[in-house]
């Protein structure tokens, strides 16, 4: 469970996020969704010590974030930030092969080796493991980005709009995979979603946020509504329900 | 923008420092003849004065047609190709030779050459640096090593003992600038000049980019090759009178920006070949009469433009 | 892979035996084996030269190596990003202030001024923005630039402008017994950063997946500003700067082994070591007796390719 407790954050003048606490049970995918500057992206850094915590705290399972070892919370979550280095000849074998880092610290075991063949091959990188990474295509540079967060294998992984750069099956494919680690592994996925219709479809769970508070918070039907993006996202655009998840019509 | 009566007054004063300055270099703490200490000072006042305004207007024109405040010919290495070609007649013919020949008409022909070698190589690395910025300035300073590398090269390569004859040409001296070719300094120096000042309209319209010169009428690329060539000389005469300085040209322009704020030429220019005045001759009255130093006007020159760049980088940034 | 290890070992082999033959004093492989004055030669200077030459190369290879993973970005090294000049500066202080002080101290605070001088750097490029890496490099060279006026003013404060010139212009002419063996301890540096090579690896993926994957970030960068600062002040003291090996060499290299710094670091030293030794034999031969700085040769060298990185294939690897 990731708990935050009152979290505020500035960046030089700007109020980023205001006294945010929220609780993220174990399992699911939980989407944080909300317009433009509404402090998604930091708010999931400062889950990820990505950035030092400036008021307020946050607890993951039972790590205190700032006093806790970082190779253990390392073992516990994975991010995947938003910009990643596009430009390594690393090959996608030695990348997804980082992932196991936190848990052999650079001498790696057959099972280390075993994991990362097995995640090539489910996020269908078998034929691209030897390529460099510069040599990619955004969408398949993505996914051995998001095979290295999964090698590790963490309770709580986070990923933040992942979906850029994808063309639509390559984002619902990705989409699938989540929600099948999800359901199958028992895995917490947290993901900043853009689109709100991907957020609808695939979440359990849909956190939005505006201005830096936690405007809206429950499963998608509850959420989304055409009263929520005309408050939130200042646009009337009307949500119908297909086969139970409500549909904004863009 | 500024309204024009404040650029008028700043023009004037402006005018009354550089006066101010000249006049402090050539009267105080005179020793002996008079006569002489004017006459010697007045050839090396003309001398720092000359090679201001050059490497001033240089760096204007320069700033103009790639459309960046953060650029010189000296970065870009324009000095270091003048040493280089420099270096090259002395291999070719030998350094005693080199020192039988009219030491003015070296100074003609080899502005002559540094027109053609730099329209050829910058010609091309600006065709090459089109959209995008930092790989041509990269590239710029890249080359400039390179350049100084083959120059020092070939400075072995002849007669090792015999290279301090190019030597004493490549490195920086305002304290005691080349008085004697002043004279054809001056006139290459007014040519260019003339040049310049003809251009300042156009430049203006440059200035603004080269969609908007061509919607406007404006050929870039003529005009680039023009101040290419203008740039050209301007550099040769500066560095043949007071050798290679890295960020002086730097220094000079964002300080007149900063106290003239306005995008017309016909203003920039003569402020800042004012401004590089005021700095030169003040500087150089600082360090040897009041403070008495030995260290080169360059060296605290090239430290305080340096400084200048990476403030005007980050200042930019946050805007 | 094997292949090219094996070739380029050979090479490697081959111009350390053109080392150690070449030079103002004639010496054929005969003459060696039957004088004893060959031998005496070869200890006291061609070996120490050529140790020296190939020591200098692969521990500037790969402390330029480190610091373009630091930076995550492909175009800048020590000796053009400040880190060399703060070395000398550093020098030139010692120098004046203690000059009675042993090498190992002067060498001690040069490396000290070069970290100060390499964390100056990371301080003003931290706040470039990614969208331009080229900036990255350009900061480095008038960053350099500074604090090679601060150091030339001092130096004519001094009164110590020919001194300069040598720290300024890497050059192995005068390495002999007795005046080299620092450079061990910087090819010591360069051997220890391979202990921590995955860690650097991950360093180039950027601050965030190197936090995420539990790396001690900080400590790692600090850790290879470390390698660098001692490489640079190390080769300063013993050799002079010597330009562009730390930027061109790992550039090469990656093109050919990759990124993963386990298996790269070792070709980057090899290499980085082949090209420092080939451009001082080149300035040995070019002008016999005479004889051109390595630091010159390198200069022309790795200017050019440097221009070719920049715009021949590859060039958006930026």
């Amino acid at each position: 469970m990731i708990e935050i407790q009152s979290v505020s954050h500035r960046i030089g003048q700007a109020q980023i996020l205001t006294d945010v606490s929220l609780r993220l049970e174990r399992g699911g995918v939980i989407a944080l969704a909300g317009p433009n500057g509404a402090g998604k992206s930091t708010l999931l850094s400062l889950i990820a010590r990505l950035q030092p915590l400036q008021q307020g705290q946050i607890r993951v399972d039972d790590m205190q974030l700032g006093q806790c070892d970082d190779r253990a919370l390392a073992r516990k979550l994975a991010i995947l930030p938003q910009q990643v280095n596009a430009s390594s000849r690393l090959t996608v074998r030695d990348l997804v092969g980082f992932g196991r880092y936190p848990h052999h610290r650079g001498r790696p075991t057959a099972g280390d080796r075993a994991r990362v063949e097995a995640a090539l091959a489910q996020f269908d990188l078998g034929p691209l493991a030897d390529r460099q990474l510069e040599t990619l295509s955004g969408g398949q540079r993505q996914r051995a980005f998001v095979a290295m967060s999964y090698v590790q294998d963490t309770d709580f992984l986070l990923l933040d709009e992942p979906l850029n750069n994808l063309d639509l099956a390559a984002a619902r494919s990705l989409m699938a995979q989540l929600r099948q680690l999800a359901d199958d592994q028992g895995r917490t996925v947290v993901i900043v979603l853009h689109d709100i219709n991907y957020a609808t479809a695939y979440a359990d769970r849909i956190v939005v946020l505006k201005g830096g508070r936690v405007v809206a918070d429950g499963a998608p039907a509850e959420t989304v509504t055409a009263a929520m993006l005309e408050q939130v996202f200042g646009t009337a655009a009307p949500v119908h329900s297909v086969g139970g998840r409500p549909v904004v019509l863009v | 923008m500024a309204g024009g009566r404040m650029l008028r007054n700043r023009m004037l004063l402006l005018a009354l420092a550089l006066l101010a300055c000249c006049l402090a270099y050539l009267f105080t703490g005179v020793k002996g003849s008079w006569e002489f200490a004017l006459m010697f000072r007045g050839q090396k006042l003309a001398a720092l004065l000359l090679a201001g305004t050059a490497q001033a207007v240089a760096a204007v024109l320069f700033q103009t047609i790639t459309g960046n405040r953060l650029l010189t010919p000296s970065i870009m290495g324009f000095d270091a190709l003048y040493i280089l070609l420099l270096s090259g007649m002395v291999f070719a013919m030998g350094a005693q030779q080199f020192l039988l020949l009219d030491r003015q008409w070296v100074m003609a022909g080899s502005a002559v050459l540094m027109c053609g070698a730099a329209l050829a190589l910058f010609g091309a690395v600006l065709r090459a640096g089109r959209g995008d910025l930092m790989r041509m300035v990269l590239t710029g300073v890249v080359l400039a090593v390179m350049l100084r590398s083959i120059t020092s090269f070939l400075q072995r390569v002849i007669d090792p003992n015999e290279y301090a004859v190019v030597q004493a040409a490549s490195y920086a001296r305002f304290s005691r600038a080349e008085t004697d070719l002043v004279a054809i300094a001056a006139l290459l120096c007014l040519v260019a000049l003339l040049a310049a000042w003809r251009m300042r309209f156009r430049l203006d319209v440059l200035a603004l980019g080269p969609v908007a010169a061509v919607s406007l009428g404006e050929d870039p690329q003529r005009g680039q090759w023009q101040a290419l060539l203008v740039i050209s000389l301007l550099v040769s005469v500066s560095t043949a009178l007071v050798g290679p300085v890295a960020f002086f040209g730097l220094l000079v322009t964002a300080l007149t920006y900063l106290v003239l704020p306005t995008h017309r030429h016909a203003v920039l220019l003569p402020a800042c070949a004012m401004m590089a005045g005021v700095v030169l001759t003040g500087g150089q009255w600082v360090m040897e009469r009041v403070m008495h130093l030995s260290t080169p006007l360059s060296v605290v020159v090239e430290f305080l433009g340096g400084l200048v760049f990476l403030a005007l980088l980050l200042k930019g940034l946050k805007q | 892979m094997a292949r090219a290890t094996l070739i380029a070992l050979l090479a490697l082999l081959a111009l350390v035996c053109a080392s150690l033959l070449a030079g103002v004093a004639g010496l054929d492989a005969r003459a060696l084996l039957t004088s004893g004055e060959g031998w005496e030669l070869i200890r006291d200077s061609r070996l120490p030269r050529t140790l020296a030459a190939l020591l200098t190369g692969a521990a500037l290879a790969v402390a330029g190596q480190i610091m373009q993973l630091i930076a995550q970005n492909r175009f800048v090294e020590p000796m053009t990003a400040g880190t060399g000049q703060s070395a000398v500066l550093g020098i030139l202080l010692t120098s004046v202030l203690l000059p009675g002080a042993a090498l190992p101290v002067k060498m001690a605070l040069a490396a000290l001024t070069a970290l100060a001088g390499s964390l100056g750097f990371f301080a003003i490029t931290r706040r470039l923005p990614p969208t331009q890496p080229l900036l990255v490099p350009l900061v480095g060279l008038v960053y350099g630039g500074v604090i090679g006026a601060a150091t030339a003013y001092a130096a004519f404060q001094a009164d110590m402008l020919q001194y300069l010139e040598i720290w300024l212009g890497g050059e192995f002419s005068g390495t002999m017994r007795g005046r080299y063996e620092l450079l061990w301890l910087a090819g010591l540096a360069a051997l220890a950063s391979y202990l921590v090579a995955d860690q650097l690896s991950i360093l180039g993926l950027g601050e965030a997946v190197s936090l995420n994957l539990g790396l001690n970030y900080r400590q790692v960068v600090l850790a290879g500003l470390v390698v660098i600062a001692l490489v640079s002040g190390l080769t300063v003291v013993t050799v002079g700067m010597i330009p562009f090996v730390g930027l061109v060499v790992p550039n090469l290299v990656s093109r050919v082994a990759g990124d993963n710094l386990r298996r790269s670091l070792p070709v980057t030293a090899l290499a980085g070591a082949a090209l420092v030794l080939a451009a001082d034999l080149a300035g040995r031969l070019l002008i016999h007796p005479f004889e051109i700085p390595a630091a010159t040769v390198i200069g022309i060298l790795g200017a050019a390719v440097f221009l070719w990185m920049l715009y021949g294939r590859g060039s958006h690897a930026a």
